[in-house]
Order: C-alpha cells, then sequence, then structure tokens
C-alpha cells in the first residue's frame, strides 16, 4: 500500500486527527496523532495490516517529547512513522506493549532512561540501570544529563534480588552469571525451577551497557562513526553501515556505485564470518569437538581473509558516510572470492556429515520451540525469526546499496526449533557467498566516495544486520554535531524474544537454546 | 561418528609456530602505527587527525610518540593521511604493567614464579567489551593458535585462576563482579587488561556509566594494546605474564605516561 492509500484509510478512520506527512526524500511516511489515539493506531498497523514493529525513538525537544513508533512492512511500502508529541512535564504515555509485545523492552528503556511512565505497562523498573547500583531518579538521557560525570553516592546495594515468579513448593532459582564459563558475554541468568525441568528463565542484561547514544550527542559524525562501528564487532560493518546511510540521506548524497558494490561485498563477507562463528557455537553447545574445531578453521580462515583484504580482521576503519575511506583492489577481491567459495565448499561437506551426526540431531531438534505467532508478536528478527516462518529480510524489504540487483532468495523455515536455526545459519552462509560473487563480477571502476555534508536533520538508517534486522535514527542538529543517535539492534528484539524458547526446558538444553538463539549481549547492551 | 575422526586426521596439523617460529599468514594481525621522526609539516597534521589522541608530539623535534592504549585502529592516520603513519604489522605488542596509581611496575616484579610456566589456568572477565576482544581470546582455542600446546587453560571459577584476563572498558555495572572475581582468586594472581578499552577506556569511556580501564580498578600486571589486539598478540600477553617472552613498551616514539597525554 502506498502512502496516499495508507492516508485514506487513516482519514476515514480517524478523520482529521490524524496529520500524515510524506517525506519523499526520506521515503518516510510520518503519522501524527495524539497520545490517546495511539494504542489503536498501533494495533492497527501491527495486527490488521501486518507492519512490523522496528522500534521506539525518543527525543526531547526544547519544549515537548516526540516519540516516534517505526513500522516497516513490504517493498511497496514506505517505512511508517507514528508521533506522538505532548509538553516536557506530562510525562505519561499510554503502552502499546500488550497488542505489539515488541515494543515491551522498548518502552522499559524508555522509562529507565527518560523517566517516562508508560500506562498499563505491567513490568517497569529495574532494566538498563541496575536498582542495585543506581539511585532512583537518574535519567541519564535527558539534556540535563551530563554525560561525562560520573553520578556521585553510588552504593551498590548487596541484599538486592531479582523478583521471583514461580511460587510453588520446593521452587528455586539458580543463579548464572554475569561471570561464568570461560568466554561468555557478561549476562545474568535466574533460571527458576522445582527440580529436573526449568520453568522460565529471564536473562537480566545490560552489565555491559556503555552508554552509546547518551555520549553520541553533542559530539561529530566522524567520532559518532567510531562508536557504531565499535559497539558490536561481531556486526561492525553492519552497524556503520546503517549509520552511514542514516548520514546520507540526511545529506541527500549517495555513494558511488563502486562503493556501493564494495559494501555489499564486505556486509556479506562479516556475514559469511558471523554464521560461521555461530554455527562453531552450537557444535560446541552440542559438545561435537570436532567439528566445532572445524568451525573454528573456518572463522579464523574468515577473519585472516578481512585482515588481508582490509587492513582489520572485523572490517574497521573502511566505512565512512559518502563511501569508503578507501579502495580495495579488484584481484584482492578475486583472490577473496576464490577463497570464499573453498570455505563454501568445506562448509557444506561439514553441514551434510552433521545431517548424519544422529547424536548432535537429537540435541536441537524440537529443543527451544518457538512459534510462527510468537515469533511475529514479539517481533524476532534474523535468522532466529526466519526459522519460525517470519521472513522479513530488509535487504528485499527496504532494499539498500542495490541488493534488489542480487539474485538470492531468503531461507525460511516453519518448525522454529533449534535445528530450524541451523539450517537457516547453512543456507544464509551460503547465500552470502554467492552474493560476494555477485558483487565481484558487477564491481565497476571509478571513486569510491563522494563527500558527504554534515546538513542538520533527522534520518533512519537501516540494514539486515548478520543477526537481523538493525535501525538506526540519526539527528544532526543545526551546528553539524550529532543531537540523537538511537540505537535499535536486532539482538535487543532477540533477546526479549528469548523466554520464549525457555519455558519448561531440560537444564542440559540450556547452552544449546542460547547457541541456537545467536546472540549478541555487547549489540544489545550498547 | 567415524566420520570426525577423519576429517579431523584429514585437517593435520594447522597450529602456528609462534613463539618458536615468527607466523607470516597474511591477516593474521592488523599491526600498529609507529612514532619516531616525521617531517615537521605532517606532525602537527597526524596529531589533529587521531580521534582518540594516541598520537602526541615527541619530546624531541620533529617526532611523534604514539600510545597504544588509546590507538584504536581506526586507520584515521592511513587513509585520511597525505603522508601517512609509518605501519608495522607485528603483534609483539604486549608490555608491561601499571599500579593502580598509574606508576609503572617493575619488569621482574609482576611475573608468575617458573613453577607456573607451563600450567597457567586463565580466567576471563568481559567487563564491557565489543565482542572483538572476547572474540580473539575465544581463537587461541582454536587449532590454529591452540594455547594448551604452551600451558595455557581456561577456567570457568576464579579459584582455579592464576590469571585474570580482563576485556572491556569496566562499566559500573561490571565493577562489582570483577572485584568479587579478582578477590576470589588466590594468590599470587596477576591481571592483565587485553585491548584499547581495557587499557584507556577507548571511545567508551570515562564517561558516566564506563571507566577509563581496568587500571582505575586493579593494579593490571601486563597490557595488551591493539582494537582487538589479534590473537598472537594476547599469546603474546601470556607468556609475557608468565616470563617466557620479553615485553615491549606501550608507546612508540617515547615513553609517556597515560596522563601525560591530555584528552
Ligand atoms: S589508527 Fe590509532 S594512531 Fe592512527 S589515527 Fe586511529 S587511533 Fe590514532
Amino acid at each position: 500500500m502506498n502512502s496516499s492509500d495508507l492516508s485514506q484509510q487513516m482519514a476515514q478512520r480517524w478523520h482529521d486527527q490524524v496529520r500524515m506527512h510524506t517525506e519523499p526524500q526520506r521515503s518516510c511516511c510520518e503519522m501524527e496523532c495524539p497520545a490517546g489515539l495511539l494504542p489503536e493506531i498501533a494495533r492497527w498497523l501491527f495486527a490488521e495490516l501486518d507492519y512490523s514493529f522496528a522500534g521506539l525513538i525518543v527525543e526531547e525537544d526544547p519544549a515537548q517529547w516526540a516519540l516516534r513508533y517505526e513500522f516497516h512492512r513490504a517493498r511497496e511500502d514506505a517505512p511508517v512513522q507514528v508521533l506522538v508529541r505532548r509538553a516536557l512535564d506530562e510525562k505519561t504515555f499510554p503502552s502499546i506493549s500488550d497488542c505489539v509485545h515488541a515494543a515491551d523492552w522498548h518502552e522499559r528503556e524508555a522509562e529507565d532512561m527518560f523517566g517516562l511512565l508508560f500506562e498499563g505497562h505491567p513490568r517497569l523498573g529495574d532494566f538498563i540501570l541496575h536498582d542495585d547500583v543506581w539511585p532512583e531518579g537518574v535519567e541519564p538521557m535527558r539534556h540535563q544529563f551530563n554525560a561525562q560525570r560520573s553520578v556521585p553516592e553510588r552504593r551498590p546495594n548487596p541484599h538486592w534480588r531479582l523478583r521471583r515468579i514461580v511460587q510453588a513448593p520446593g521452587a528455586f532459582a539458580m543463579p548464572i552469571g554475569p561471570v561464568f564459563s570461560g568466554l561468555a558475554e557478561s549476562v545474568h541468568f535466574q533460571l527458576e525451577t522445582v527440580g529436573e525441568d526449568v520453568i522460565r528463565c529471564v536473562p537480566r542484561l545490560f552489565y555491559k551497557y556503555r552508554g552509546i547514544e547518551k555520549i553520541a550527542e553533542g559530539r561529530s559524525p566522524e567520532d559518532v562513526l567510531l562508536l557504531a562501528e565499535r559497539f558490536c564487532a561481531t556486526s561492525a560493518f553492519a552497524h556503520a553501515l546503517s549509520f552511514s546511510q542514516a548520514m546520507e540521506t540526511i545529506g541527500g548524497v549517495a555513494p558511488p556505485p563502486r562503493a556501493r558494490r564494495l559494501r555489499v561485498f564486505l556486509a556479506e563477507l562479516e556475514r559469511l564470518r558471523h554464521h560461521v562463528a555461530a554455527l562453531e557455537g552450537i557444535c560446541e553447545s552440542t559438545a561435537l569437538t570436532v567439528a566445532a574445531s572445524q568451525m573454528a578453521l573456518l572463522q579464523e580462515e574468515l577473519l585472516r581473509l578481512g585482515g588481508a583484504l582490509t587492513g582489520h580482521r572485523y572490517l574497521f576503519g573502511l566505512l565512512t558516510p559518502g563511501g569508503l575511506r578507501c579502495d580495495l583492489e579488484d584481484g584482492a577481491c578475486r583472490r577473496a572470492i576464490a577463497a570464499t567459495r573453498d570455505i563454501l565448499r568445506r562448509l557444506r561437506q561439514l553441514e551434510k556429515m552433521l545431517q548424519f551426526s544422529s547424536s548432535f540431531l537429537d540435541r536441537l531438534e524440537e529443543v527451544g520451540v518457538v512459534g510462527t505467532k510468537d515469533a511475529r508478536t514479539h517481533g524476532l528478527v534474523g535468522p532466529v525469526a526466519r526459522a519460525s516462518g517470519v521472513v522479513r529480510d530488509l535487504r528485499k524489504v527496504l532494499p539498500y546499496c542495490d541488493y534488489e540487483a542480487f539474485t538470492f532468495e531468503t531461507p525460511m523455515e516453519s518448525e522454529g526449533d533449534g535445528y530450524a536455526r541451523l539450517r537457516i545459519l547453512f543456507a544464509e552462509a551460503a547465500q552470502s557467498a554467492s552474493i560476494m560473487q555477485q558483487a565481484g563480477a558487477a564491481l565497476c571502476a571509478g571513486p569510491v566516495h563522494t563527500p558527504c555534508p554534515s546538513r542538520p536533520g533527522a534520518a533512519l538508517g537501516w540494514v539486515e544486520a548478520p543477526r537481523g534486522a538493525a535501525f538506526c535514527w540519526l539527528r544532526i542538529s543545526e551546528d553539524g554535531q550529532v543531537a540523537r543517535y538511537r540505537l535499535m539492534p536486532p539482538s535487543f528484539a532477540n533477546w526479549h524474544g528469548l523466554h520464549l524458547a525457555t519455558e519448561n526446558f531440560a537444564f542440559q538444553d540450556f547452552p544449546i537454546i542460547l547457541a541456537t538463539f545467536d546472540l549478541s549481549v555487547a549489540e544489545n547492551d550498547r | 561418528m567415524s566420520q570426525w575422526v577423519r576429517i579431523g586426521i584429514k585437517t593435520r596439523i594447522k597450529t602456528t609456530h609462534y613463539p618458536a617460529q615468527a607466523e607470516t599468514a597474511p591477516g593474521v594481525s592488523p599491526g600498529l602505527p609507529q612514532g619516531g621522526a616525521y617531517a615537521a609539516a605532517d606532525v602537527s597534521s597526524l596529531v589533529n587527525l587521531c580521534p582518540t589522541k594516541a598520537i602526541s608530539p615527541g619530546l624531541v623535534k620533529d617526532s611523534l610518540i604514539v600510545d597504544y592504549r588509546r590507538c584504536i585502529h581506526c586507520f584515521r592516520c592511513v587513509h585520511g593521511a597525505t603522508t601517512p603513519l609509518r605501519w608495522e604489522k607485528g603483534w609483539q605488542w604486549a608490555a608491561g604493567g601499571q599500579k593502580c596509581d598509574g606508576v609503572a611496575s617493575g619488569p621482574e616484579g609482576n611475573r608468575l614464579g617458573r613453577v607456573f610456566a607451563r600450567s597457567v589456568h586463565i580466567i576471563v572477565v568481559d567487563a564491557g567489551d565489543c565482542g572483538a576482544c572476547l572474540n580473539e581470546v575465544k581463537q587461541l582455542n582454536n587449532p590454529y593458535y591452540n594455547m594448551h600446546r604452551l600451558g595455557f587453560f581456561l577456567t570457568p571459577t576464579p579459584r582455579h585462576a592464576d590469571i585474570l584476563l580482563v576485556v572491556g572498558p569496566l562499566t559500573e555495572h561490571m565493577r562489582l563482579p570483577l572485584l568479587k572475581t579478582y578477590e576470589a582468586m588466590p594468590t599470587p594472581k596477576r591481571v592483565i587488561a587485553v585491548g584499547a578499552c581495557a587499557l584507556s577506556g577507548g571511545v567508551f569511556g570515562p564517561s558516566f556509566i564506563s571507566g577509563a580501564g581496568v587500571g582505575q580498578a586493579l593494579p593490571v600486571d601486563v597490557q595488551v594494546p591493539g582494537h582487538p589486539p589479534p590473537p598472537l598478540a594476547i599469546l603474546h600477553g601470556l607468556l609475557v605474564a608468565v616470563g617466557r617472552q620479553t615485553p615491549a613498551t606501550i608507546t612508540s616514539g617515547a615513553p609517556v605516561s597515560l596522563e601525560a597525554t591530555t584528552r
């Protein structure tokens, strides 16, 4: 549906209570509505029109709050932004998360960081700022809060405990983390159990919160690019790309064709490496060490490939708004493609061998099942969602970097269990290698950079990161500095849905469910 | 299952010969920029290019100092510069440590005794890293690097650990877990800070929620610079900690303390 159809339907339903602006340059349609109508409109978009929820952007203007709810659907439809404004002293908004579950954590975050209240939300409180470390009333994302000064008077409360839900005779809670198991990222789990089976699992995140959104404010776009690239290294290129694309939308420039192809090439290299690492994690979680070592070999080879090609194993320092900082040689790209071809061949061989390892399959099949309906209402993204029958690949839905010029299919499975997620990872890895080949073959001569001015304005940036849809919202102020950089990474969506897969499961399946969910704490904790 | 045995054998030995021999495969290390003598015209432009102030003018005229604790591999001193900084593709970067008060510790004082030389257990604490340093530490377990051959083992519990390896700038929420882990370790114990974030806060700190490195909370015995340091650099750091390799200096050009270069 194009935006004029949408506005007609809106006019029929809500008459002139909703105002629509379409900005062709930003390819986004904005609907401004009174706060009271918000739940109704959100429900209409999400439940009736099948839009996906991408995230909530809170901005504090000098005089008022602006809350933007991002929705998107299919290639023909422009993304929709529902905008609600309120005076600064009115801090209560209606909650939409009873219908759009995906908004749950976004609302909790806004409550924690801005001090907003969401009426009807069942569970606000300890979230990003841990209640046992921070005093009440700290609202770090407000403008008057100084990001550089440390907050005085922080006395950790050793007696603070996470809330327990399961109340039954013999029920107990097993705490895990934040420092646990050799090489895991810092996160805490509370497993509630009455014996053998774990009834529910609550992750407590944000041990690694570095306040990227706050410390980005007032810095130059060049500096914020460093943050975008470095808050989650396993998908560094993807996030830097989404930032650069937002800058390019604001600046009104398009990078030259060669830069776009090279971006696709490197983004797919990163996806391939990430998927191999995820597969290694799955093999490791099932204690299939030989397979894990084989995957580890492939991962190291891909890291070296990136290092030899770009100078950095995690592809840092290459992207810049307007294109790339330096050109890559065609010959080096061809060699890289040849190397990925060999890696893909070995990956296929491993896939086949895994399919015949019954002890491995037994541990993945019917483990951590997420149904299609749940995956949709909780707004899961990426390979996890595609394994549960929800295919929304931003490379197809909102194409960027000329992805529409490449032939590839987004894989889909419907079982929603660990094995389905494994198959998706294998299929996508193969596809990434094929897109790399296509992009390499389509490389044309030419520059790789056009100057990108830092104009005032705001835009949404997005990419299909290795873990799924990643959105960011960027606002540049009059003086050319970053006024707001909002990150909506895929892991934030998928951590929120983890509990769907961890209800009533056997304890020994826990590491396997975690590994197949392929979550990054750094990406979530940003 | 026999297929797995077969593929394992068929793969043969992939392990690097480092430290006995140098590793020459491409892409094992991003390298680090080098300080020293530069033309007068380039000095100020290079100093201004660096977003983290890792580059500062040297003590002698027409020279530059690069502080590796701050270098975040942004390559702006290469791709953006008229005369790029000299760049060297090594990895033996691990340097001796700093006490909490910023005083450099003696060259011998911080090493674990010889008894530990071939059986060292390491606990890794993620104090807010971006995933890169942790992933590079993880690579030490892969067949290419295989740190077990050198007597290094990961342990999940602080009670068994001799070395605390910390990555990340130290976020406010990880401060207490990190200190608890350190306290739970038996003595003698050593701390290795891995990565620019753990050494100086990197791009993240200091701020309201993230520190300026692990050194603010714990005495650091070995510093491994890099963003992230490649697996070989971390391996070098481990070998320095047990006295099997000589430490490098943390700056290139001339020694400076972290406080001497202003942010
Ligand atoms: S690569 Fe290192 S030294 Fe060079 S500009 Fe970046 S941070 Fe500074």
